[in-house]
């Protein structure tokens, strides 16, 4: 279980969210709402511990999570098979074909990642975080770039995540099209302006 | 960590990788040497151990920025940090890759290339050894160079200036192994202080490119 209690976050050295809190049980989908800027983006990076927090806490994080942004690592000369079975080795687990099956990427395994389209891109993004073999999924904007038919693809595979006792976290505008998960928005926890510590630059 | 290893040389021997880029540079500058000295074969004799590391040295410097740039801008490097690597590992197999791509090779083939130059006979044993000694320290300075310049938009620059100064020991011993190779003379003291600065780069180096480089992908 993900537990996130009165985390601030800062983007650049200045407090952008503050006062965050929730719990993300297993089994449990959280979706973070908030305009464009909110810090949506940041606190995802900060929950998957890419950056430090400012202040706060967050437990049963860490090795737990797999994380999802916004550029899907993908290795344009790699095959689509070679770049889920480099991630797949990294993260010493399997699923490979379960992975490739899942997002419709069949017959698109022996295609340079290079060649695919966005969409396609994007599927094969995610479909890394089934070969992680980590519980929590932290997924920023996961359906960019995705028609209505992978959208219900990606729907379908974080709804067997969580019937798996997986849990996930993401950041996005549309209706996913998964009932039971709780909507979290960032909009109340607005950092108030303050003079912020500025030695961060030169750290 | 061998899967990372194996991403990286897969894709530098693919098209675009930048295999054999440095080699290739090794190659004309020291075919352009003989050209700009002229055919005074005792003059290249002298200078070609100095010529052949420096050489080496550019080569090297040639492919550095593309050890994380590429990892950065496709995002893999935000992964590869989430993953269950240390740090530490990642930047060690990323500098062993950069030098079995880049390093390796120029050892090989700096032999080939001592002909060229009128490399005394006697010196070629010890060039190769100079080079397959102080070849990985250069990749390891240079990966944390990379790893500082991350992120910075023509970064190749700032990271050239950062990471020559810091190449000047290994040139200096590497060189010196072997001028003094090449002229017959005891090589030891030099050899000890190339390969202590090798290994204790080797090391060292690692923890500050992961601590910078994790500073870097806030």
């Amino acid at each position: 279980m993900l537990t996130v209690t009165d985390l601030c976050v800062a983007r650049g050295g200045l407090a952008i969210l503050e006062g965050v809190s929730f719990e993300l049980a297993a089994g449990r989908a959280l979706v973070l709402r908030g305009p464009n800027g909110a810090g949506k983006t940041t606190l995802l990076r900060t929950v998957a511990g890419l950056q430090p927090a400012e202040a706060g806490e967050i437990s049963g994080g860490g090795e737990a999570i797999a994380y999802a942004g916004h550029s899907d690592g993908l290795k344009a000369m790699l095959s689509v098979r070679e770049n889920l079975a480099f991630w797949a080795s990294v993260f010493d687990a399997g699923g490979v074909d379960d992975a490739l099956k899942a997002f419709d990427l069949v017959t698109l395994q022996d295609r340079m990642a290079g060649t695919l389209s966005a969409g396609q891109k994007r599927r094969l993004g995610l479909a890394r975080l089934m070969v992680t073999g980590r519980p929590i999924w932290v997924l920023d904007e996961p359906t960019v770039s995705l028609d209505a038919a992978s959208v219900a693809l990606f729907a379908d595979a974080v709804r067997g995540h969580l019937a798996q006792g997986g849990s996930a976290l993401m950041a996005t505008h549309i209706d996913l099209g998964i009932p039971e998960a709780e909507v979290f928005d960032v909009g109340p926890f607005k950092a108030k302006p303050r003079a912020a510590a500025m030695d961060e630059a030169f750290l | 960590m061998i899967a990372l290893l194996i991403r990286d040389l897969r894709l530098a021997v693919r098209a675009g990788g930048g295999f054999g880029l440095g080699l290739a540079f090794f190659l004309i500058v020291v075919v352009l040497v003989p050209f700009a000295v002229g055919p005074q074969t005792q003059l290249l004799a002298a200078i070609s151990p100095g010529v052949l590391w420096i050489g080496a040295l550019l080569a090297c410097l040639l492919s550095l920025d593309r050890i994380f740039a590429l990892d950065w801008e496709d995002g893999s490097l935000d992964l590869l940090a989430t993953a269950p690597l240390p740090m530490e590992g990642v930047v060690s197999v990323k500098a062993l890759a950069h030098w079995l791509t880049t390093g390796l090779p120029l050892v090989l083939v700096a032999p080939l290339l001592g002909v060229l130059l009128n490399l005394p006979v006697q010196g070629y044993g010890w060039l190769v050894v100079s080079l397959a000694i102080g070849t990985p320290a250069l990749s390891v300075i240079g990966t944390f160079g990379a790893a500082l310049t991350v992120g910075l938009k023509r970064g190749g620059l700032l990271m050239s200036l950062l990471v020559l100064p810091l190449y000047v020991p290994t040139l200096i011993f590497g060189a010196e192994v072997a001028r003094r190779g090449a002229d017959g003379l005891a090589v030891k003291t030099a050899l000890l202080m190339e390969a202590g600065i090798s290994f204790g780069v080797i090391a060292l180096l690692p923890f500050a490119s992961a601590a910078v480089l994790r500073i870097n992908i806030r």
